[in-house]
């Protein structure tokens, strides 16, 4: 690698990616801010710049005003089931396009990622025709099923497996007798973790996230997070500050996963571009 | 980056030096079983996301009541011909298009911008992804509440520091375009970081030979910007817009949330009601579900054109 290709960035470079930095954490902060004002002392000139100690009160009166702990927990199991499944599926199939061959192997997997660009969130007519059929609406698994798999994710893996599991590695498992089902839990499984990883916390991600549906799917009796901020946001509330601070109780658990982890999506991310 | 760290088997393009005869023996692997292993995904994939969507084709031509949602009548092309002459679905197609345009133009041009930064020689490379990632990692409904306070006509920040400049208060949320251009806005905030991401990665995929070789050649780093990286990109730029388009198109978190009263119409005078918006308040404000399905169907037919468009417009660019 040259030392001229990798230039180092100058001043002017720092300086717009700082200004960048900001403008992405800043409206997060404000939030903070604002929860912990009343709409008056918002409404003064200049504004207060700092949270306070007033913002736990605020907490306090947005988890009385909106079903926010159900919402919670709603959201991790909804999100939880989400990534386990899609982890796991995904894994799976991904294994079978790496690494088996069989009959229609290449049409299907050339489906799969034709899907990846058909906006499935246009189904969601018939999908609620189908919910409401089965007694489901304003029940967990309506938002949990339909978004358990991902095109996305059977690519991501395929594309990890084919290049990280070694054919003759399989072989060998092969040779001595093993099944498919022991050779991918003992062989594949263990190189496939880190992948794993990645899709699971995207997915998670993707999950806690979900708006459109999980708003036609839910109501207020049984909301995830979103569904929750939603209502709280569409409400009569009277202090904004309580809305905000609805927003930072439904945000700020993903935000530190995200905090600790976001090396490792950010690789993620970057990784399943590169492939796509 | 982080999870290629497992040996992966050589590349064909550089085989060892004494590599033993070798043929592809995946047969050896061939199994029936195969079929159980992608059974869990295309069945659930199948039930819950492919027989929707085509399904809805059939339920367009259908009169179908949200309270009553399994009795369908049968009534052809009405629903059709009834979008076309809502003048609602005209003014939703408009404003999905502006407010396509200035969020997803913008968004990736500064991405671009970002993403040529983010592959220079940096100091805490990764804390910049991270931060700029953050708006991402963000749900729609918490940033759409969050801008709409950034946004407020009395007392937001943003009309803070416009009057602090001598500019007049901006109504955000009734005025025709400032409206469009906060949406706009929060779109932009919310994907910028994770696009310049995409096209970091694609910048990383370009080949350091081609910019010696444009160095030898006496290229400005504006020329190997111009002549090495745009070209290198090209299908990661085709793919993030044929990507924005297909969100553009569905666009509904954002206008639903920002009109701040649980409304359906995209505002008072429906400024920014969108396409997605307008098929949310057939189905579920006016209980019309047939009439929602032939917009969603409408709404697709419109994505595979500008996304023919947009394929046709990257070919025909290569040719010339």
């Amino acid at each position: 690698m040259s030392a001229r290709r990798i230039l180092r960035a100058g001043p002017v470079s720092y300086t717009i990616l700082v200004v960048t930095a900001l403008i992405s954490v800043f409206p997060l902060y404000w939030t903070a801010v604002i929860a912990s004002h009343t709409n008056n002392e918002m409404a003064r000139t200049p504004p207060p710049f700092w949270p306070t100690g007033n913002i736990f009160h605020n907490l306090r009166l947005a988890m009385d005003q909106a079903p926010l702990t159900k919402a919670l927990v709603n959201s991790l199991i909804v999100a939880g089931c989400i990534a386990l499944g899609t982890t796991l599926f995904c894994t799976l199939s991904g294994f079978a396009f790496a690494k088996l061959s069989f009959r229609g192997r290449r049409g299907l997997l050339a489906f799969t990622i034709a899907t990846m660009m058909v906006p499935t969130q246009l189904g969601i007519i018939p999908l609620f025709m189908l919910v409401a059929k089965l007694h489901w609406v304003n029940h967990l698994q309506a938002v949990i099923l339909p978004t358990v798999v991902s095109a996305f994710g059977v690519f991501f893996m395929r594309q990890f497996l084919s290049q990280a599991v070694p054919t003759e590695l399989l072989e060998a498992g092969w040779v001595d007798g093993a099944s498919t089902f022991r050779i991918f839990r003992s062989i594949v499984l263990p190189i496939a973790r880190p992948a794993m990883a990645v899709l699971g916390m995207l997915t998670f991600l993707m999950a806690w996230n979900d708006f459109f549906w999980p708003i036609v799917a839910l109501t207020t009796q049984n909301p995830t997070v979103q569904v929750a901020l939603a209502g709280l946001g569409t409400g009569y509330v009277p202090q904004q500050a309580v809305i905000m601070a609805g927003t930072l109780i439904g945000t700020v658990p993903v935000l530190i996963v995200f905090a600790l982890l976001g090396r490792h999506i950010v690789g993620g991310i970057m990784q399943g571009a590169i492939k796509g | 980056m982080t999870i290629t760290t497992t040996p992966a088997t050589a590349p064909s393009s550089a085989p060892p030096a004494i590599s033993p005869p070798r043929r592809r023996r995946r047969t050896a692997l061939g199994s029936r079983a195969a079929y159980a292993y992608i059974a869990p995904f295309f069945v659930l994939f199948a039930a819950f996301s492919l027989y929707p969507f085509i399904y809805t084709a059939w339920v367009s031509m259908h009169e179908v009541d949200l309270s009553t949602p399994n009795k369908m009548t049968w009534v052809g092309w009405s629903n059709y011909t009834k979008l076309l002459h809502n003048e609602f679905f005209w003014n939703a197609l408009k404003n999905t298009f502006t407010i396509g345009i200035i969020s997803t133009v913008p968004q990736l041009c500064l991405a671009l911008g970002l993403a040529h930064l983010l592959n220079y020689k940096l100091r805490g490379k990764t804390f910049y992804r991270v931060a700029m990632l953050m708006p991402y990692a963000t749900s729609i409904a918490a940033s759409t509440l969050i801008f709409a306070q950034l946004f407020g006509r009395d007392y937001g920040l943003i009309n803070w520091v416009l009057s602090e400049l001598g500019f007049h208060r901006v109504d955000w949320v009734n005025g025709h375009w400032p409206s469009q251009i906060a949406i706009s806005l929060i779109v932009t905030w919310r994907w910028t970081g994770y696009n310049a991401l995409i096209y970091l990665a694609g910048m990383q995929a370009i080949s350091t030979d081609l910019y010696e070789a444009a160095v030898i050649d006496g290229a400005s780093r504006w020329q190997q910007f111009r002549y090495v990286t745009i070209p290198g990109l090209r299908p990661t730029i085709l793919f993030t817009i044929v990507v924005s388009t297909i969100g553009a198109t569905q666009l509904f978190g954002e206008p639903l949330l920002f009109a701040g009263d649980g409304t359906t119409s995209g505002g008072a005078s429906h400024q920014f009601q969108t396409l997605g918006l307008l098929m949310y308040q057939q189905g579920w404000t006016n209980f019309h579900l047939g009439q929602a399905a032939a917009t969603a169907w409408t709404m697709f037919l419109i994505i595979v054109v500008l996304v023919l468009i947009n394929t046709a417009l990257a070919r025909g660019r290569r040719s010339s």
